[in-house]
């Protein structure tokens, strides 16, 4: 008996999108209750699909009930519930956040866009088939788009429109690299993709090698691997906070996809494809921690400096990624974990403080905000977990990605990983010095909190809680996703999950 | 258990402040103070094991996949430094009670204090170098946070930024250092390593290791070149000086050193690098510290000197030297946390802490005076202080001591340095407390309340007792912490007198005389000094970091100025190029399918394509013109698929065409008719060229996949031959859409339905104020109206076409799943029949004339092409799987019910809502734009030939 549960993060969502455009469009305190409660519903869902991916192989939901690779499958492994428990966790306490400090008040539609968000999100991570994962791209991408320009401006709206032009043409360039593996594998299946690239004559290897590069090059669109990284400073410093910090887990989706990818249809063990893969993702990965931390150092306001940190972690971790070895895999899951939660904290304290401040610049100080103690102590544990450093999550991730790689490029990463570090620090050290010592300078009297959200810090509280049992079960954690990183290195299980049919057979 | 419990002690510790505040001052600092006491009584629970020569071991597993687990260990060396820490700040946690101010958040500053403790403890206590490195960070943390403590003070901003920098960099590189220390010994146990000494030195990773792990020592013990930030962050409250640059953070380099002694110590390469960079900077800071004014940069200076001193003689990597280390530390830490604090008293009394405001101030604080008087005297060596016991050692290994060949480089250095010390210790004492009273103090100083002077106070008794019983008063502790880093018992021998023939004692006299003659010409070399141009450590800082933020903030703002053409061409170029470099280095063999021949029309066809194209290229700037040629080649693109035998893909693009070409014709009207002029010529040719590179690259990657055949049987073999048998339909294109890939459809709608409601959002977000609705406000059209906007010749084709439109719509809707059809075009066509009404009679007209929410339609389609796929669940089978059947009623024929028409019945619905609604929005923006909502269905009657109705006002918007 196959388990229904499967679909039910993208089914769940997409039918609470609905119903609420359907039924609820006019009453916003209807849609937070169904909202909430319906991501809390997938957050305790996922848990269960968390716990089953643990103790059972990969599973397979055959969509339509037609036989793989006829028809469209959704694949539930360890990696994949894991990215769903991950999006569901960080989406439910940041849409408290946006309950809480009113965001959702300030435009239409927040809430279904949010539910949309989520089915697309959850469909990528889940789907087995590479057009499906196309098509959920581009529900996740419609979604983002409306949601980040939620509430409008024009700053907001500018860097909107870039954000969308850019990630169209990601979603064509996605078109081509389909078309490209299609032509020449004849199927749509990732496990069976896999099977045909690693079985593929000698004179097909230039065109899958093409197929392959297209493809890597748009998940680097989505996670923001340079050069590619563009799009991404403006959207997540223009978008409302909330959304930025939601926006945390879509550059994590492009690097699952590269996991994915990677390690299934092109690992390096592929003769047709080899490393030259991975050799591309770590020059590009080291280019990205640079560009990231540069971005930090020079950033003009929080906004960007965020931004720029969330590429940052991204080049980290398609560092870790790059290696595609378990011990390195395993990392890089690890440091997922971490850097999306250390990004949506930083995002969240960035709306804290605009929402109290006339403007994020860092150039000049103002007086000290409300409740600039507390900010500024949340700001501290968010740069901290971003810049790597101990106590939290972060600096054991970096640890870990450090230990694992150890091979011929060592010396090359271990000095981009720690000079970045070191800019990192700077630039996060001006700038909270600039936000909350500086503004002591003329005023030292913080001006009493004019209103009162608590929920909003209980949000911000609560991924920081993540990030401090992601530091001390460490261990628990490290040894799920070594077996993790065993079963994607080992795609035996995941395919055989598929139970492929040959065509005419 | 017991040992982490210690560690953990002052973090947990960290928490109580911030609430004891409430309940006063003293409460918060006795809590705090308890929670310290508390640590020290564990801790000195373990001493007598240790002093036996036990090492306590507390083993928890934390990350053992990395080897990263929270093991601590007590030797006699984390006993002395854990003593020292918990000890000494004991005395701050006092000291500090009296010397901040009402006005100073004192909760924050114990919760400082104690996260810095708790790191420092961890960090002589970890039995794991990771570990270790965890306390380490830690410690620049929390200092980071003590030194900024004055956050409104620019110098305490930027030495804590400075002391983040410098520390957190050394830390980074130490990082690397004992990753790869860890991995030539096979384990990050501390315990471990210390056994593999030969390993370690053997390995062609020693260096690097040695460097990077020195790196981070030299860095936190203020090692030249490295020392400028400890001045800096004298910044801090005089606790905080006390706290960090007595006992503490500066000391956990030299712990560093001590600990790693065993393994590291001993080669040359430690030996050069160690011990000059000590003798270097114990020689250097000292002559620094005699100039300084600022009673707290002077101290600073001298910390710096007797840091290099220590590490100096960690450096010479005999045991004799590391013995001496141990005692010296003991011995610094009590006499500079003493004058510090005394330094701290004075500031807090007289107001300043420049010298040459003070002097004289021995007649109005004599208690002051003699605790300042006992350690300086100490500091400078001045028998029989503990500084006079440690200092004589220290010149006795030095004149035993071989540097490059050199018998005497060593002792001259090392004498010249502690003949520096003398100097400025005595101007310390003498400059401040001698001297004639002044009557221009900034505020009239005298003694402060027991509770300042108590903590110096007993480190001033500690002094005279370890300088006269030394054996008996730390001689134990010495021999446990040297025996500790030398891994060999160890039997201090410490005493005042050597004997005439010990060398150590006329340096000692040559450094003494000198000091006081030095001091005596005082006031002249500081004129030279002052006159000498010398490089400042904070500007050289400042210029570094300052440019090079600078840097980035252009680097940054040039690359990413948010111009999308330039960030397009970098993708175009990047995927061309990667495109063409994975085709380029593998085996490629040419397709095999030969080309099909040319014919007449689809040449035309083919030639029309290409030719609007580059007339859009050529004409882009007149929208209406770049609308008009989209057109064409949406219609070409159409024809095309009709012509390869795609019936389904024709009749879908072609209803989207016009969709779509309609929506943008509304859209247009709010825009200008023509684009500006944006780029140069030059630009145009840059673009041009790169347009053209992709465009060649999409052509060739196309001619490549359509010249070669599948290498496996393609997956729509099996689609062609079970569409009719298990799909139960004919048109396999529409079986693919709504069953074989039903999935996919679902995804799709729901991204229609999203486009839709972004749109209607994005409308209401424009409308609600804004430049946008300013503009549209002040709209008025740029183009001649027709005088007629509800022509009667357009109403009234529209109405009659109406009833057929929706005929046709529900006939290509219902033949779907057989022939080509099916609910997406079927909801294009009777969205198109629909808006043709509204642009016939205008939009509230029609509106008023059906009651169904467009929003409700898209929610709707979702909801049942969803319901569609759940249905399948209770028939226990997938989502989406579908079911069909034949039926018959009387009187129709017999005919298919298939679940799958439910399922486009979701995405009819939803299409057709999707296309409403932009709809819906756009007519929104045009009735703010001034646009008027008409009641009738024509604006102008047939019958008068003139206005009917007085237009309606504007006031009401469509829903």
């Amino acid at each position: 008996m196959m388990s229904h549960w499967i679909i039910a993060p993208v089914v769940l969502p997409a039918v609470m999108g609905a119903f609420i455009v359907l039924t609820m469009r006019h009453d916003l305190l209807l849609q937070r209750v169904f909202s909430i409660a319906a991501t809390g519903a997938l957050a305790v869902i996922s848990l269960a699909l968390l716990w089953a991916a643990s103790v059972n192989p990969p599973e397979v939901y055959r969509l339509g009930n037609w036989p793989a690779p006829f028809g469209i499958v959704l694949m539930l492994d360890r990696l994949s519930a894991v990215m769903v428990a991950l999006t569901a966790f960080l989406a439910l306490a940041v849409q408290i956040y946006s309950a809480s400090t009113g965001w959702d008040t300030r435009g239409r539609h927040f809430h279904a866009l949010w539910q949309f968000q989520l089915m697309g999100v959850c469909g990528a991570f889940l789907t087995a088939d590479a057009f499906n994962l196309f098509v959920f791209f581009e529900v996740l991408l419609i979604a983002s788009y409306g949601l980040m320009i939620h509430s409008g401006g024009r700053d907001r709206l500018r860097a909107g429109v870039q954000y969308v032009a850019y990630n169209l043409v990601g979603s064509t360039l996605f078109l081509f690299a389909l078309a490209t593996i299609y032509s020449i594998t004849g199927t749509l299946n990732m496990a069976d993709i896999a099977g045909k690239v690693a079985a593929l004559p000698e004179q097909d290897w230039a065109m899958i090698r093409v197929g392959a590069i297209l493809l890597i090059l748009v998940f680097a669109i989505k996670g923001a691997l340079v050069p590619m990284q563009f799009w991404l400073p403006a959207t997540y410093a223009n978008a409302p906070g909330p959304v930025a910090a939601l926006f945390a887990v879509m550059t994590k989706v492009g690097a699952y996809a590269m996991i994915r990818t990677g390690t299934l249809m092109f690992p390096p063990a592929t003769p047709a494809t080899g490393t030259f893969l991975s050799d591309l993702i770590l020059i590009a990965a080291l280019l990205t921690l640079a560009v990231g931390a540069i971005g930090v150092l020079g950033a003009r306001s929080l906004g960007w400096l965020v931004a720029f940190a969330a590429i940052a972690s991204m080049g980290t971790l398609f560092v870790a990624i790059s290696q595609f070895t378990p011990e390195a895999t395993a990392a890089a899951l690890y440091y997922t974990l971490h850097s999306t939660l250390a990004a949506a904290i930083l995002f969240l304290v960035a709306d804290l403080v605009a929402d109290r401040r006339a403007h994020l610049r860092l150039t000049e100080a103002l007086p000290p905000i409300a409740r600039s103690g507390l900010i500024a102590a949340l700001f501290f544990a968010g740069a901290i977990a971003m810049a790597g450093m101990p106590p939290l999550s972060g600096f054991l991730g970096k640890l870990m990605i450090l230990d694992a790689t150890r091979g011929d490029s060592m010396a090359l990463i271990w000095s981009v990983i720690l000079a970045t570090s070191l800019i990192t620090i700077v630039g996060l050290s001006r700038a909270g010095s600039v936000l909350f010592w500086k503004a002591h300078a003329s005023t030292p009297e913080e001006p009493a909190e004019t209103k009162d959200e608590p929920l909003s810090f209980a949000a911000v509280f609560l991924l920081i809680a993540g990030l401090v049992a992601l530091t001390v079960f460490a261990g628990p954690v490290m040894g799920w996703m070594e077996a993790t990183a065993a079963n994607l290195h080992d795609p035996s299980s995941y395919i055989g999950a598929n139970a492929l049919v040959e065509v005419g057979k | 258990m017991s040992l982490a419990l210690i560690a953990a002690l002052p973090f947990l510790g960290a928490l109580l402040p911030g609430l004891m505040i409430r309940a006063g001052r003293n409460a918060c600092a006795m809590t705090t103070g308890f929670v310290t006491a508390l640590a020290l009584l564990m801790l000195g629970l373990h001493a007598p094991a240790v002093l036996r020569g036990e090492v306590i071991q507390t083993r928890i597993e934390w990350l053992p996949g990395l080897g990263l687990n929270a093991n601590f260990f007590l030797d006699g060396l984390g006993l002395l430094f854990a003593g020292l820490i918990l000890g000494i700040g004991l005395l701050i946690i006092l000291y500090a009670r009296f010397y901040l101010s009402k006005s100073d958040p004192m909760g924050q500053f114990y919760t400082y204090l104690m996260l810095f403790q708790g790191a420092m403890v961890g960090i002589v206590l970890s039995d794991n170098i990771l570990l270790l490195l965890v306390f380490w960070e830690l410690t620049s943390l929390s200092s980071f946070l003590l030194i900024g403590y004055w956050k409104h003070l620019p110098e305490g901003r930027q030495g804590a930024r400075m002391a983040l920098t410098v520390t957190g960099a050394g830390g980074l590189a130490m990082i690397a250092g004992m990753l790869i220390l860890g991995n030539i010994a096979g384990s990050y146990d501390l315990t471990v390593i210390l056994q593999n000494k030969e390993a370690i030195q053997a390995s062609e990773w020693y260096l690097p290791a040695l460097i990077l792990i020195l790196l981070g020592a030299f860095t936190k013990s203020a090692q030249f070149p490295f020392h400028f930030w400890l001045p800096h962050a004298m910044a801090a409250p005089t606790p905080v000086s006390a706290y960090l640059h007595s006992a503490t953070m500066v000391k956990a380099g030299l712990f560093l050193m001590a600990r790693m002694w065993p393994v590291l110590a001993g080669t040359p390469e430690w030996f050069y690098i160690v011990a000059t960079t000590g003798l270097v900077t114990m020689v250097l800071a000292a002559k620094i510290a005699l100039f300084k004014d600022d009673l707290k940069a002077l101290l600073a200076f001298s910390t710096v000197s007797h840091l290099g001193l220590i590490t100096m003689l960690l450096g010479f990597g005999t045991k004799a030297a590391a013995t001496v280390a141990m005692f010296h530390i003991i011995n610094h830490a009590t006499f500079k946390a003493a004058l510090f604090m005394s330094a701290g008293i004075v500031d807090h009394e007289a107001h300043t802490r420049d010298i040459k405001r003070l002097g004289g101030l021995r007649h109005l604080m004599p208690v002051t005076f003699a605790i300042a008087l006992i350690a300086s005297l100490s500091m400078a060596g001045i028998p029989p202080l503990n500084g006079f016991l440690s200092k004589e050692m220290m010149l006795e290994e030095t004149a035993h001591t071989v540097w490059a060949g050199s018998h005497w480089l060593m002792p001259v250095l090392a004498t010249l340095g502690a003949l520096f010390s003398v100097a400025y210790s005595f101007r310390f004492l003498a400059h401040t407390f001698l001297g004639p009273v002044r009557d221009d103090y900034p505020h009239k100083p005298h003694d402060p309340g027991f509770g300042m002077w108590a903590a110096p106070a007993l480190l001033a008794a500690l002094v005279v007792i370890i300088g006269l019983v030394p054996m008996t008063a730390a001689g134990w502790l010495v021999d446990a912490a040297a025996g500790a880093v030398t891994g060999e018992p160890v039997a201090a021998k410490i005493k005042h007198w050597h004997g005439l023939g010990s060398p150590a004692l006329w340096m000692s006299v040559l450094a003494v005389g000198g000091g006081l003659m030095l001091l005596a010409s005082h006031a002249r070399l500081d004129a030279i000094w002052n006159a000498t141009p010398r490089p400042e450590a904070k500007r050289i800082f400042d210029g570094i970091v300052e440019p090079l933020a600078a840097l980035a903030r252009r680097v940054t703002a040039i690359s990413h100025d948010g111009s999308l053409t330039r960030y397009l061409a970098i993708a175009t170029v990047t995927i061309t190029a990667l495109g063409y470099y994975a085709w380029a280095t593998a085996d490629h063999g040419t397709g095999t399918r030969a080309l099909t021949p040319i014919q007449t029309v689809p040449a035309i066809g083919w030639f029309l394509l290409v030719v609007s194209s580059l007339a859009l290229v050529a004409f882009h700037r007149n929208r209406l013109l770049t609308l008009v040629l989209v057109g064409v080649i949406g219609l070409m693109v159409s024809v095309g698929f009709a012509y390869m035998s795609a019936p389904d893909l024709a009749l879908t693009q072609i209803s989207v065409e016009v969709a779509t070409v309609i929506l943008l014709l509304l859209a247009l009207n709010f825009l200008p008719k023509t684009t500006p002029v944006e780029s140069s010529g030059g630009r145009k040719l840059r673009d041009g060229l790169i347009a053209a590179f992709g465009g060649t690259g999409v052509g060739v990657l196309i001619y490549a996949l359509m010249t070669r055949d599948f290498a496996f049987p393609s997956i729509a073999e099996y689609h062609l031959a079970n569409s009719y048998k298990e799909g139960g339909g004919t048109n396999v294109v529409n079986v693919i859409l709504v069953d074989f890939r039903g999935y996919d459809t679902f995804g799709e709608i729901t991204v229609l339905g999203i486009g839709a409601i972004v749109i209607y959002a994005l409308t209401e977000a424009l409308l609600r104020g804004g430049p946008a609705n300013d503009r549209l406000l002040a709209w008025s059209p740029d183009q001649r109206r027709a005088g007629d906007r509800h022509p009667l010749m357009l109403v009234v084709a529209t109405r009659l076409m109406l009833p057929v439109a929706l005929i046709v719509g529900v006939y290509i809707f219902l033949r779907g799943h057989n022939m080509p059809g099916g609910g997406f075009i079927a909801g294009l066509v009777v969205a198109i029949a629909l808006v043709m009404q509204y642009m016939a009679s205008g939009f509230a007209w029609t509106q008023a004339r059906q009651k169904i929410d467009y929003h409700a339609l898209i929610g709707a389609g979702v909801l049942i092409a969803a319901a569609t796929g759940i249905g399948a669940w209770f028939n226990g089978v997938p989502f989406l799987t579908s079911d069909f059947g034949y039926v018959n009623i009387w009187p129709l024929e017999e005919f298919e019910l298939a679940t799958a028409a439910l399922f486009d019945l979701g995405v009819f619905l939803t299409v057709l809502g999707a296309v409403m609604l932009a709809l819906a929005s756009l007519s929104r923006i045009a009735i703010r734009a001034g646009e008027t909502i008409n009641v009738d269905a024509f604006d102008i009657h047939p019958e008068n030939d003139g206005p009917r109705t007085e237009p309606a006002t504007t006031t009401t918007e469509a829903r």
